[in-house]
């Protein structure tokens, strides 16, 4: 298993129990759109197309990867590696 | 993959890549840009005048808190002469509300600036808790939409304000613009897309939007790593069903093509009525509680009106509906 830290805020964090930042053992050799897929499945009680469809993140929900905008670190197709932090940031909520 | 430098220092990491222009920019870069954005579009855009009294739209959520931190560093950076005022809008919805305002009030004591709280149950006798229980869930987004309206115009009034800075910003624009133009409004077509609104009118006070061209990507960027201190949630009684499809239209197509953000608000510019068929509304003042209309009765009071008598909102309420809420 590799260990990560994940980030949940904007309101997402509703979604997971309230929880704003979470250490997880997830599955090695995951891709972030592995990640994304396994988040829905095991993470998330309800409500998941807030989330993303599959492993496609919902539009307007932002990524970081160890602070930076994932746009810069090929998307989906990031490799995760221990130790990483990964935001999921929602812009859609009110404000 | 080796860490990108920053296209414009070319020294530091890059941490973002700027929706608008596509350049990949470090945090510092990007700080500068975004306040130098809103800058230039208060200067372009003609947005205020030394010496006014600016009432901030301040709702707790990461648009008002990021617009009170950045007018705040531009007036005094710029010297824009500005003198500041938040002005929160207390709707009445517990558990929802509630928490947005402790937000308010803690950027309040942090920016060190007055903070009027004007409430719906002080205004019009009734909370959107109490509306909600006597209408159901339906259409009270039209009550909201009308009551905040207002509600901001008389806190803004109270504190002497000559303008209200809201931060609708560019996502919300070109979401609005697409919801006029599949309603066929043609007058708030061009009216949405303006930076300056209200002040041709006379009664109301002009209404400013600095974040006109700011991406919404940006904000929250901005706000995460300032680490800006507001409060995210849905509100619990709206479903919104119509700006919903037309936000997600432009998350989509922002994914697409980012800049056919800022390219939808371009176009909605460039939209001109023909001012023979064009017929200027005249307002006057609403006989009840003398805010400005075109009828006898201003909208609030219609819906007020109707909540005390048990009876559908008439015409002028039914029409607000069509137009949706937040006067965006």
């Amino acid at each position: 298993m590799t260990s990560v830290v994940l980030e949940f805020s904007g309101g997402l964090e509703l979604l997971v129990d309230g929880k704003k930042r979470l250490e997880q053992e997830v599955p090695d050799k995951l891709t972030l759109g592995g990640l994304i897929g396994w988040i829905r499945s095991n993470l998330i009680k309800e409500r998941h197309e807030l989330f993303s469809q599959g492993q496609r993140i919902r539009p307007g929900v932002l990524v970081l990867i160890n602070d930076v905008d994932w746009e810069l670190e090929g998307k989906e197709t990031y490799n995760l590696s221990s130790g990483d932090c990964i935001s999921f940031i929602s812009t859609l909520h009110g404000g | 993959m080796a860490p990108k430098l920053c296209v414009l220092c070319a020294a530091s990491r890059a941490c973002l890549r700027r929706p608008k222009t596509s350049e990949a920019i470090c945090k510092e870069c990007f700080y500068s840009a975004f306040e130098d954005e809103i800058h230039e579009t208060i200067v372009n855009e003609n947005l205020f005048k030394p010496g006014e009294k600016i009432a901030v739209g301040a709702s707790g959520g990461k648009d008002s808190t990021v617009l009170v931190h950045v007018l705040k560093l531009l007036n005094e950076r710029y010297e824009y002469g500005l003198d500041l005022f938040l002005v929160s809008v207390d709707e009445g919805i517990k558990g929802y509300r509630d928490d947005s305002l402790d937000a308010v009030k803690r950027n309040q004591q942090e920016y060190e600036l007055p903070l009027k709280i004007v409430s719906y149950s002080e205004l019009y006798g009734w909370t959107m808790d109490q509306i909600v229980e006597k209408i159901g869930k339906k259409s009270n987004c039209t009550y909201c939409g009308v009551f905040r309206r207002q509600a901001l115009d008389r806190g803004a009034e109270y504190v002497g304000a000559d303008k209200i800075a809201t931060g609708h910003n560019a996502d919300d624009i070109a979401e609005t613009v697409i919801m006029n133009f599949l309603r066929g409004d043609f007058p708030r077509l061009i009216r949405c897309s303006e930076a300056i609104t209200g002040d041709s009118v006379g009664d109301s006070l002009p209404r400013v939007k600095p974040f006109k061209y700011t991406y919404e990507k940006e904000i929250v960027l901005y706000a995460h790593y300032k680490s800006l201190d507001y409060f995210a949630t849905e509100c619990i009684y709206s479903p919104e069903a119509f700006r919903g499809h037309a936000r997600q239209f432009i998350k989509d197509i922002e994914v697409a093509r980012a800049r056919s953000i800022v390219d939808t608000i371009r176009s909605a510019e460039k939209f001109r009525t023909d001012p023979r068929t064009s017929s200027e509304q005249t307002l006057g003042a609403c006989v009840n509680c003398g805010y400005m209309t075109s009828q006898k009765l201003c909208k609030a009071c219609l819906l007020k009106q109707s909540l005390e008598s048990d009876q559908k909102p008439d015409q002028g309420a039914s029409q607000t509906k069509e137009r949706g809420y937040h006067g965006r």
